[in-house]
C-alpha cells in the first residue's frame, strides 16, 4: 500500500499527468510492480477506457502482442484493441497480461477513481460518494482529476465534499487546507458530516476545532428542521387518511346529522371491492393492472353508495331525529356487515397489490418522499376539492342543504326530501367505499378495518365543527401533523392518547368543534 | 310518593332471591351424579350474567333517568376489575412462576426492580375494595364534572365516552402502565383467603354477586323515585327548561353519572375473580356498546329491564357462540336494529306499557315522534 | 355579586336602585344580524308590563339575555339593582328570583301535573337536597293549592304530556307561581287559547302582579288591553315607544311599524 501511495504521491507531484509513463506500456511491461504501476497510472488518469481495461485485466482477459506490446481485449464478440476499442486481429500469440495479488488489491482499490470518470454522471457520484465514505487518501489524486474536468455540478459538489471529507480524515494536512475542508462538508449538512466534523475535536488547532464546532451546530440545526419538516410531512400524509376517512362522515353527520357507526364499514366494502377488481384484472386482463385503482374507485363508490342507500331506506329513515337510536342501529349494521364480509372472504388480511406508480419513494430537498403517500395526500384533496364542488355548485348539493337546513320548507318547494336524504346517505357512503380504495394500499384490508378509522373520523368531525368541510380538513391536518409532531418525544401509543385526551377537552371547551356556525337556532 | 318497591322490583328481587338460593343449592346439595345437578362452571357462568346485569342497571341509570348514552361504561367496569385484579396479583405472593414475593409475574418478566408507587396497598382487601369505588367514581366524577359543565350532551358525549374508553384500552395496552399490558392480570391463587377455584368460593361470589344486584338495583331505584329521580327525568326530558327553575343539570348529572360509574366498578370487581382475568381487551369500545344493548333490550329507564337484558342477551350470546359461531355477530347486530327500529321501550317497558298504569309508564323516556330530524338536543324554545 | 363598578356609572346610580329591572343599552348580534341594538327598559317592584312588537324586534332575544341564555355583547342589566344580570347563569339567576315561561310551553312531560309543581316549589336547589331533603316530604296541600289557583286541580295525577296546550300553558304558570320569584317574565302565555282561556289568564296575571312583578310578551291585542298596565313596543332591537296601551296604539311611529309604511 505504501508503494502504491508513494506513486500516486509521485504521480501528483509530476507536472501534468499526461507527461508520466505511459500506463499502457507499463501494463505491457514485464514484472508485476510495473503493471501494478500502470494499473495505478491509467485508474488516475481519467482515461475513458480504464474501466474496461482494468476489469479485463482483473478477469485475464487482458491480452499482450509480445510483438508491438500493444495491449488488447479479448470480448464475447472478439479482440478488440485496449487503447482505442477498435477491433483486432486475433493472434494465437497472444499472451495474457498476468495479475498477482497485489495487483488485483491495486485494482480494486483503483475501481472507485475510475467509476469518477465514468462517462455516467450518476456512477461519478456514486463514486464520490463511496469516496467521501471511505476517505480514502489514495483517491485524491483522481478526485482532483476528476474534479479539474468535471461539468455537471451536483456530481461536482458531491466530488468536493469527498476531496474535503478526505483531507480531513488524512494526517500530515495544513491547517488552512482544512479551514477551506470544512465550509465544504458543512455545507453538505447530513449526520455523516457531522460525523466528520465531531472527529475534529481533537485536533491540534484551535482554528479548526473551532471552525469544527460550528460547522456541527449548523449542521445540528439544520438536522433539527429537516427532521421537524419530515415530521410535518408525515403529519400530512397521516392527516390525509383521516381526511380520506373522515370526509364521508363529514356528510353523513356532519350535514345531515346522522349518526353513522357503519360508516368504517363502508371504508371496509371499498377497500374489499379494490380487492374483487383486482382480483379480476389478475385473472381476466392482467394488463389493466396498472389501472387497477382507478377502475376500483367508481365501483367502490357504486358498491359502498349502494350499500348507504340501503341502510339509509331500511334503517335510518325511520330514525330520525333520534340520534342515540341511530347510534345503536348503524351499530348493530356495522357488526352485520363485518361478520358478512368476515363469512365471505374469511377473517384474515386480503392481499391488495401496489401498481408500480404507487411504490418507491424519491428525495425532495433533504426529505424522503414516498410515492404512495404522496399519491394519497393528492387523491385525498382531490377527493375533498370534488366533495365541496358537489355540495357548493351543483343542484344536488343545493337541495342537500337546503334539506338539511330546513326539512318542511325544502319539501314545501317541491324537494323530494326522503330522495334528497337517500342520495345524500348514499354519496356520504360512496366517498366512504372510495376513501377505502386509498387506505387498501396503507392498511390491512380484514373485516376490522373499518373499525380502526370510526372513532378517529368522529373525533375529526367534532374537533372541525359539525356540519363544516373546512372545518374537517384542517382538523384532520392537524391531528395528523401534532400526532406525528409529538410521536418521536413520547411515542406513537402515547402521542394517540394525548390526542384523545386533547379532543375531550376541547370539546369541553368548544363543544361545536374549532368552526361552529353561531346563531340564536344553534344556542338551545 | 313512588314506592321504592313496586311490582316489578318485587317480582325482580324475588326472582333473583330464588336464584342465588337455588343455584347454591343445585351445586353443592344435589350430588353430582344427579340429573339435576349443576356443574361449578355453570355456576361461574351464571355469576358472570350477574355482573353484567349489575353492569347493565348502572347504565340504565345515566341512559334511562338522565339521557346519558354513554359508550365508555366498559371502561368503569375494567377499572373496577383491575383494582381487584391487582388485589389477586399482589394475593399471589411468592406462589407466582418466579417466586418473587413482592413483584407479580410479569413484572419480574419486564425487570421491574420495585413496586410501582400505584401498587401500594393493594394487598389489603379493603383498600382494594375502596379503589373499586373510587378509581371509577373519581374518573367519572371528573369526566362528567367537565362534560356536563360544558354542556356536551347527546351524540357528542357520547363520541367522547367512547374515544375516553378507547383512550384508556390504549394505555393499558402499553407494558410501561406497569398492569400486565397486553396479557392483563391472571394467574390468581385465592381472595381473603379462598382459593378461587374452588367450588365453595365459586358459589360465594355467585351469591355475593347476586346480592351486589340487589343493592345496586335498590339503590338506582331510591335514587330514582326520590325528588332527586325526578329532577333527573326532568333533565333528562327538558334540560334547560330545568335550569331556569334554578336547578344545575351538571350537579345532577355528574352525581348519577359517578355512583352509576361505582356501581360499573363493583360489577368489574365481582366479575373478575369468576372468569380469572381481566385485559386491556375489557376496555374495547364494542364491549361498551354491547352492555347498551342489553340495557335497550330490556327496557331503559325500568332498572329491572335492564337486568334482564343482560342475562339474556348474555345468555343468547353462550348459546349462539357454542352452537354458530358465526351467526353470533348477525344476531347481536339484528338485535340493535331491530330493538331500535321495532321495540324502542325493550322487553319490560313494553310490558309496563301493555299492562302497567299508565303514569308509571310515562316516566318512561319518551318516545320522539319520527319527524323532523337534527332536533338532537333542542329543548328549550 | 355586586356588579362591576363600571357596570353601573355614577349618574345611573340614583335612577338604578329604585327599579326591580334595570335594562340599559343591550346589543346582541347573531352572526352580524344584530338582534338587540341598544334596548333599555326600567321595571319596577311589583310592575307588570307589557311587550309588544313584529315579529323579529327582540323580544324573545331580550328575555334570554336576562334570563342568562344568551350572552349580550355590550349592555347593562341588574336586578334589584344590586345583581349583575350579565355575569350569571341560568340556575344563578332563577334563584334571584326570576322565572321565566317560554314561548312553547315547557314542562317535563314524563312526570306528573303535580310533580311538576313539586320540581318548581321555591326552596334548595342542591342535588344532594333533592336526594333526601325536604323536597321528598312536601305536603300534597301546598301542590294543591296552586293547582287550584291554574284550574289544573283534578288532573294532577295524569302526565303532564296528557295536557291540552292551553293546560300546558296554564301547568307552566302554576310552577311559576310555585317558584314564587320577584319578577315573572312570561312569553306568548295565550298562544293556542280559547278566548275565555284568555281571559281568564289576563285575570290571573292581574292577581300575581303587585306580590311579583311581569313582563308579559303578547301579540294578542285584547289580551294586552286586558292586562291595563303600561306597555312597551319594540322594534328592530330597541324600544320604539312606551306608555299606556292608547297612547301606544295611537303612536304614528307604531302603526307604520305594524302596517307598514
Amino acid at each position: 500500500m505504501t508503494r502504491l501511495l508513494a506513486l500516486l504521491f509521485l504521480l501528483l507531484s509530476a507536472p501534468a499527468l499526461a507527461q508520466g509513463p505511459d500506463p499502457y506500456a507499463q501494463l505491457a511491461g514485464d514484472g508485476y510492480a510495473e503493471i501494478e504501476a500502470g494499473v495505478a497510472g491509467l485508474a488516475a488518469s481519467g482515461d475513458p477506457r480504464a474501466g474496461v481495461i482494468l476489469s479485463a485485466l482483473s478477469d485475464g482477459r487482458l491480452l499482450v502482442r509480445p510483438s508491438d506490446k500493444t495491449l488488447l481485449i479479448r470480448q464475447a464478440t472478439g479482440i478488440v484493441d485496449a487503447r482505442t476499442g477498435a477491433p483486432a486481429q486475433d493472434d494465437p500469440a497472444l499472451k495474457p497480461v498476468r495479475a498477482n495479488n497485489r495487483v488485483r488489491r491495486t485494482i480494486e482499490a483503483s475501481q472507485g477513481q475510475l467509476n469518477l470518470v465514468s462517462l455516467d454522471p450518476a456512477k461519478r457520484r456514486e463514486a464520490a460518494d463511496a469516496v467521501f465514505k471511505a476517505r480514502d487518501a489514495a483517491a485524491l489524486p483522481a478526485l482532483d482529476t476528476a474534479l479539474a474536468h468535471e461539468k455537471d455540478a451536483a456530481v461536482k459538489q458531491a466530488m468536493t465534499e469527498a476531496r474535503a471529507a478526505v483531507l480531513l480524515a488524512k494526517p500530515g494536512t495544513a491547517e488552512a487546507e482544512k479551514l477551506a475542508a470544512i465550509p465544504a462538508i458543512q455545507a453538505r449538512g447530513d449526520g455523516d458530516a457531522m460525523g466528520i466534523l465531531r472527529g475534529l475535536g481533537a485536533d491540534p488547532s484551535e482554528a479548526v476545532r473551532a471552525a469544527a464546532a460550528r460547522g456541527i451546530a449548523a449542521i445540528e440545526t439544520r438536522l433539527a428542521i429537516l427532521g421537524a419538516l419530515q415530521n410535518v410531512w408525515y403529519g400530512i400524509s397521516l392527516g390525509s387518511v383521516l381526511l380520506l376517512a373522515a370526509i364521508g362522515l363529514a356528510i353523513t353527520f356532519g350535514v345531515m346529522g346522522v349518526i353513522n357507526m357503519a360508516h368504517g364499514e363502508m371504508v371496509m366494502l371499498g377497500a374489499y371491492t379494490t380487492y374483487l377488481v383486482q382480483e379480476a384484472i389478475r385473472t381476466k386482463a392482467p394488463a389493466l393492472f396498472p389501472w387497477s385503482l382507478a377502475i376500483s374507485i367508481p365501483c367502490a363508490f357504486l358498491v359502498a353508495g349502494l350499500v348507504g342507500v340501503l341502510i339509509e331506506r331500511f334503517v335510518i329513515r325511520f330514525l330520525y331525529g333520534r340520534p342515540l337510536e341511530t347510534l345503536l342501529a348503524t351499530f348493530g349494521v356495522s357488526l352485520v356487515l363485518q361478520q358478512a364480509v368476515r363469512s365471505i372472504f374469511g377473517p384474515t388480511n386480503r392481499e391488495v397489490g401496489a401498481p408500480a406508480f404507487m411504490s418507491g419513494a424519491f428525495d425532495f430537498y433533504g426529505l424522503s418522499v414516498t410515492w404512495g403517500r404522496m399519491w394519497i395526500i393528492l387523491f385525498s384533496m382531490a377527493v375533498f376539492l370534488g366533495l365541496l364542488f358537489v355540495l357548493r355548485k351543483t343542484s344536488f348539493g343545493l337541495k342537500t342543504r337546503a334539506v338539511t337546513q330546513n326539512r318542511r320548507m325544502a319539501a314545501a318547494m317541491g324537494i323530494r326530501t326522503p330522495y334528497v336524504d337517500a342520495l345524500t346517505f348514499g354519496l356520504g357512503s360512496g366517498i366512504a367505499g372510495i376513501a377505502g380504495v386509498a387506505l387498501s394500499q396503507i392498511d390491512n384490508v380484514s373485516p376490522n378495518l373499518g373499525q380502526g378509522y370510526i372513532i378517529d373520523s368522529f373525533l375529526v368531525v367534532v374537533f372541525g365543527g359539525v356540519g363544516n368541510l373546512w372545518g374537517t380538513l384542517v382538523a384532520a391536518l392537524t391531528l395528523g401533523v401534532v400526532n406525528k409532531l409529538a410521536e418521536p418525544y413520547i411515542g406513537a401509543v402515547l402521542a394517540k392518547i394525548g390526542l384523545l385526551i386533547f379532543i375531550i377537552l376541547f370539546i369541553q371547551k368548544r363543544p361545536r368543534g374549532l368552526f361552529a356556525l353561531k346563531g340564536r337556532a344553534v344556542e338551545s | 310518593m313512588t314506592r321504592l318497591i313496586d311490582l316489578k322490583g318485587a317480582i325482580f328481587l324475588s326472582l333473583l332471591a330464588a336464584f342465588c338460593l337455588a343455584v347454591p343449592v343445585l351445586n353443592l346439595v344435589v350430588p353430582e351424579g344427579s340429573g339435576l345437578h349443576l356443574p361449578t362452571y355453570l355456576v361461574s357462568l351464571f355469576g358472570k350474567y350477574l355482573a353484567y346485569a349489575l353492569l347493565a342497571v348502572s347504565l340504565d341509570l345515566v341512559w334511562g333517568y338522565c339521557g346519558i348514552l354513554s359508550l365508555g361504561h366498559g371502561a368503569f367496569f375494567a377499572l373496577g376489575g383491575y383494582a381487584m385484579g391487582m388485589y389477586l396479583m399482589r394475593q399471589i405472593g411468592s406462589r407466582g412462576v418466579y417466586g418473587n414475593p413482592v413483584l407479580p409475574d410479569f413484572m419480574v418478566f419486564l425487570n421491574y426492580k420495585a413496586l410501582p408507587w400505584y401498587w401500594y396497598g393493594f394487598d389489603h382487601f379493603a383498600f382494594a375494595a375502596l379503589m373499586v369505588l373510587l378509581v371509577p367514581g373519581l374518573l367519572a366524577f371528573l369526566f362528567g364534572w367537565l362534560a356536563f359543565r360544558s354542556r356536551v350532551t347527546g351524540v357528542y358525549l357520547s363520541i367522547i365516552t367512547q374515544a375516553m374508553t378507547y383512550a384508556l384500552m390504549l394505555a393499558f395496552f402499553r407494558n410501561d402502565m406497569g398492569l400486565g399490558g397486553n396479557n392483563g392480570l391472571t394467574d390468581f391463587k385465592d381472595l381473603l383467603g379462598f382459593n378461587v377455584q374452588s367450588q365453595n368460593f365459586r358459589v360465594g361470589i355467585f351469591v355475593a354477586t347476586g346480592i351486589a344486584l340487589a343493592f345496586g338495583y335498590l339503590i338506582a331505584r331510591a335514587m330514582t323515585v326520590s325528588a332527586y329521580g325526578k329532577i333527573l327525568i326532568a333533565v333528562r326530558d327538558a334540560e334547560s327548561r330545568t335550569r331556569f327553575l334554578g336547578y344545575r343539570p351538571e350537579h345532577f348529572k355528574t352525581l348519577a353519572f359517578t355512583v352509576s360509574a361505582m356501581m360499573a366498578g363493583v360489577a368489574g370487581a365481582l366479575y373478575v375473580p369468576q372468569v380469572g382475568i381481566i385485559n386491556p381487551g375489557e376496555f374495547a369500545p364494542g364491549n361498551s356498546i354491547e352492555a347498551v344493548i342489553w340495557v335497550a333490550v330490556g327496557g331503559r329507564g325500568t332498572l329491572v329491564g335492564a337486568a334482564l337484558g343482560a342475562v339474556i342477551v348474555n345468555y343468547a350470546k353462550t348459546i349462539l357462540t357454542g352452537a354458530m359461531p358465526d351467526a353470533w355477530l348477525f344476531a347481536l347486530g339484528a338485535l340493535f336494529v331491530v330493538v331500535t327500529l321495532f321495540m324502542p321501550r325493550g322487553i319490560v317497558g313494553t310490558l309496563m306499557e301493555k299492562f302497567g298504569s299508565r303514569r308509571a309508564a310515562a316516566t318512561l323516556p319518551p318516545e320522539p315522534e319520527i319527524a323532523p330530524k337534527l332536533a338532537e338536543e333542542g329543548q328549550g324554545s | 355579586m355586586d356588579p362591576p363598578a363600571t357596570a353601573v356609572g355614577p349618574a345611573n346610580k340614583s335612577k338604578v336602585t329604585g327599579a326591580l329591572l334595570y335594562v340599559d343599552d343591550l346589543r346582541v348580534t347573531f352572526d352580524g344580524y344584530k338582534a338587540l341594538r341598544g334596548l333599555s327598559l326600567t321595571l319596577a317592584p311589583g310592575e307588570m308590563r307589557a311587550i309588544i312588537g313584529p315579529n323579529g324586534a327582540g323580544k324573545t332575544t331580550m328575555m334570554d339575555c336576562i334570563t342568562g341564555k344568551t350572552r349580550p355583547d355590550s349592555g347593562i342589566a341588574l336586578f334589584d339593582g344590586t345583581h349583575d344580570l350579565l355575569a350569571l347563569d341560568e340556575p344563578a339567576i332563577a334563584d334571584l328570583g326570576i322565572g321565566r315561561k317560554f314561548q312553547k310551553p315547557t314542562v317535563f312531560e314524563s312526570h306528573s301535573v303535580a310533580d311538576n309543581i313539586l320540581l318548581a316549589l321555591k326552596g334548595p336547589r342542591a342535588a344532594a337536597a333533592s336526594l333526601f331533603g325536604w323536597r321528598n316530604r312536601v305536603a300534597a296541600e301546598r301542590i294543591d293549592a296552586i293547582l287550584t289557583t291554574v284550574g289544573l286541580l283534578p288532573h294532577r295525577g295524569r302526565p303532564a304530556a296528557d295536557l291540552s296546550h292551553g293546560q300546558k300553558q296554564w301547568l307552566e304558570i302554576g310552577m311559576l307561581l310555585a317558584q314564587d320569584p320577584k319578577l315573572l317574565l312570561v312569553d306568548e302565555p295565550v298562544a293556542g287559547m280559547t278566548d275565555a282561556e284568555t281571559v281568564q289568564t289576563a285575570e290571573l296575571l292581574r292577581r300575581i302582579a303587585g306580590d311579583h312583578a311581569v313582563v308579559v310578551v303578547e301579540h294578542d291585542m285584547h289580551f294586552v288591553r286586558a292586562l291595563q298596565c303600561r306597555v312597551t313596543c319594540l322594534h328592530e332591537g330597541a324600544v320604539l315607544a312606551e306608555g299606556s296601551i292608547d297612547a301606544v296604539s295611537a303612536d304614528p311611529k307604531v302603526v307604520e311599524v305594524y302596517l307598514g309604511r
